[in-house]
């Protein structure tokens, strides 16, 4: 049923009109990589140089010891030495400072005294996960600075080397740095891919309808279904180009490196475009004008894709109901597919139960487009 | 070769309560110039997307070709060429592009392919202009484009669904010499219109109205038929006028707007000029000249809807 000879044509008739759509080839281009920069560049979620404010009322040895600790680290940048306790309202407020220290008088005193002095952290929460993440390394930092001052304390005392009782070592797989472009960028292929294959062959396939020649090929020898292949068959391609373009970018400028297969990854990422496609399809025979297929395209994909996925925020935390949507999301597959692949250079046998459900998907999608396209619903 | 290209036998397609076409019979002879006439609504896309197997008959059949609509769609697309009034193009490829798609869709071979393109761009009058796209050109040559496209794969049977839309009257008539040649090629014609001068240059015409056969036979028989009285026609200043006097007269037998001008039908010319002349001096209404014309097709269409409307038979109005 499927002569070649009737495909042929329509695809190099497709690449021609890609070529000659500026806005396609902006969509197919300038898209991914402009969603590279912003969610490599901008969607950041490491804290560092979180700029802090000190007001040391002792004035001791002790406590300069204490807030030069903050000087030593990328985590915090010291910027501003107070006098009165009403500055730090000022600065919090003004977001010109995210952290206050407050060094009590006659800390240096207490601490020689062998007493503890208590001091005070005064965190902006407006960002919580800024907060969070500065309440860490604050609490990290503050317990090094109190095992290495017991440790000088029993010095003091005429004790010999101090062993602590626990050799915290820790060690980061995978992602060494902990920098979320790493973790960022495959998911982000699977965001981009998601987005540009579903628009750009909704929006091809709904033009011909809205410009009179899907019904001037109604007519012709030509299927419903060769029709979809050979339309479809360039953004596959292009969709290919599209990650390879992205992990080239996302090793040169964040050097992300796929540290698995490529030929799974590229095998994994068929699959995947395929239910694109489907879901392409699909929403293109519900529209007859190009405006109402974007939008149900754009419905459909940016949102499941950004926040059901599991692109930028962990499916475990979700709800429970919301969780069982996220199996109806195919990004969610391929996510721990890719992530895999890339950043932990795994084998299938790490997530064929993903590959599986993505398979099944595209299977789906593609079976109930071509059922949808049979009762001449395009 | 059959005698007869189109044979549609009580063809009829219902859209929920909506009779679109209500058992519609009637034959298309080999190579002939059929019209296709009708208001918008009549029916007459309707019935040509059911025989060109876009749309399926609620019941009735029809062969085109040889081929059963409801049986053989698949036959009947290769064996018929289509254009639509859209001139259904790529506009953002080039005539050439536009040609090789439709014959690649077609299957033609390259050579096959190449000398039909050279054929369309002469036909179409497009030398030279072979890399222009699509949107480019004017309407006259966009509508001889889609020409060539729908005949590129030579097919038997052409529709051409009110092919001349929104074209100047130049292209209009050099696009009617195109059909000629198509005709006189051997290639079955079915267009529709609902410019009524242009049905002159068509060989058989069927009259749809509200989803029926009004009338059919060549022009000429048509006005033998339906116009057996005289028709004079009127030129005056105040038309309007000129019609509301005119018309309860026992002796118009058919009153109607034409143009800027008068149609009135009567008994006998001679009589008829004097009774117009009298009743509009009576009423005070210039006349700048009154005479006998040959009738149009536009006479008798309005002849046999007004016919039909006033005999009550058809009450329907087509969507």
């Amino acid at each position: 049923m499927h002569n070649p000879n009737h495909i042929v044509p329509i695809i190099r008739k497709e690449f021609r009109q890609i070529r000659r759509d500026p806005r396609t080839m902006g969509i197919l281009l300038f898209v991914p990589v402009f969603m590279l920069m912003m969610f490599g560049y901008a969607l950041n979620f490491d804290v560092r140089h979180t700029p802090v404010a000190v007001l040391d009322l002792d004035r001791t040895p002790a406590s300069r010891e204490l807030w030069q600790q903050f000087g030593r680290t990328e985590f915090f940048d010291l910027r501003y030495w107070l006098r009165d306790q009403r500055e730090i309202d000022r600065l919090l407020g003004t977001e010109r400072a995210r952290l206050a220290v407050v060094i009590p008088p006659g800390y240096g005193a207490d601490l020689a005294a062998g007493r503890s002095p208590a001091v005070q952290f005064i965190v902006d929460g407006a960002n919580s996960n800024a907060a969070t993440a500065v309440l860490g390394s604050l609490e990290a930092m503050m317990q090094q600075h109190s095992l290495r001052l017991t440790a000088e304390r029993i010095l003091r005392r005429g004790g010999s080397r101090v062993a602590l009782p626990l050799d915290y070592r820790p060690r980061v797989w995978f992602n060494p740095e902990l920098k979320s472009a790493k973790f960022l960028i495959p998911g982000l292929i699977g965001f981009i891919l998601m987005v540009v294959a579903v628009i750009s062959t909704t929006l091809s396939i709904v033009r011909e309808k809205e410009r009179g020649t899907m019904e001037q090929l109604a007519v012709s020898p030509v299927t419903p279904l060769e029709l979809v292949a050979g339309k479809t068959a360039p953004y596959v391609l292009i969709a290919l180009l599209s990650t390879t373009m992205i992990l080239l970018l996302g090793a040169w400028l964040f050097e992300v490196r796929v540290a698995g297969s490529l030929l799974l990854l590229y095998g994994v990422t068929l699959v995947f475009i395929l239910a694109a496609l489907g879901m392409g399809i699909m929403i293109s025979t519900l529209a007859d004008t190009q405006q109402v297929a974007f939008m149900i395209a754009v419905i459909a994909t940016m949102l499941p894709s950004y926040i059901l996925s599991g692109f930028v925020f962990p499916i475990r935390n979700m709800p429970l109901p919301v969780q069982l949507i996220t199996y109806l999301v195919p990004g969610r597959y391929y996510l721990v597919c890719i992530r895999a692949i890339i950043l932990k250079g795994a084998g299938l046998e790490a997530f064929w139960p993903q590959v599986l459900a993505l398979c099944a998907f595209a299977a789906m999608m593609l079976g109930a487009a071509a059922v949808r396209i049979r009762m001449k619903k395009l | 070769m059959e005698e007869y290209s189109i044979q549609v036998s009580n063809l009829t397609k219902r859209f929920g309560g909506f009779t679109a076409v209500d058992g519609v019979s009637f034959n298309v002879r080999a190579g002939e110039i059929f019209g296709f006439l009708g208001a918008n609504g009549a029916g007459k896309t309707t019935t040509i997307k059911m025989l060109c197997g876009l749309l399926a008959s609620t019941s009735g059949t029809a062969t085109v070709g040889g081929f059963d609509i409801n049986r053989q769609p698949d036959r009947v697309k290769r064996a018929i060429g289509y254009m639509s009034q859209r001139f259904s193009l790529y506009e953002d490829l080039s005539v050439a592009e536009n040609l090789t798609f439709f014959g690649g869709v077609y299957g033609l071979s390259d050579a096959g392919l190449r000398e039909r393109r050279e054929w369309a761009v002469a036909m179409a009058g497009l030398q030279g202009r072979e890399r222009s796209l699509a949107r480019e050109l004017a309407g006259g040559m966009r509508q001889r484009l889609a020409l060539g496209c729908a005949v590129l794969h030579r097919p038997g049977i052409v529709f051409l669904d009110e092919p001349t839309g929104g074209v100047d009257p130049v292209s209009r008539r050099r696009f009617w010499d195109l059909i000629g040649d198509l005709s006189a090629g051997g290639t079955t014609v079915f267009v529709t219109t609902h410019y009524l001068d242009e049905a002159e240059y068509c060989h058989t015409i069927m009259l749809m109205h509200a989803g029926r056969i009004a009338a059919g036979g060549s022009p000429g028989s048509l006005k033998a038929e339906h116009i057996r009285n005289p028709i004079l026609e009127v030129e005056s200043p105040d038309a309007i006028a000129a019609l509301d006097a005119i018309q309860d007269q026992s002796w118009a037998k058919e009153t109607s707007i034409f143009g800027t001008n008068l149609h009135v039908s009567v008994d006998d010319a001679a009589e008829g000029e004097r009774l117009v002349r009298r009743t509009l001096a009576e009423h005070g209404i210039p006349a700048a000249r009154v005479g006998r014309v040959t009738p149009t097709l536009e006479d008798v269409f309005i002849q046999v809807i007004e016919g039909k409307s006033e005999a009550g038979s058809q009450t329907k109005v087509g969507a």
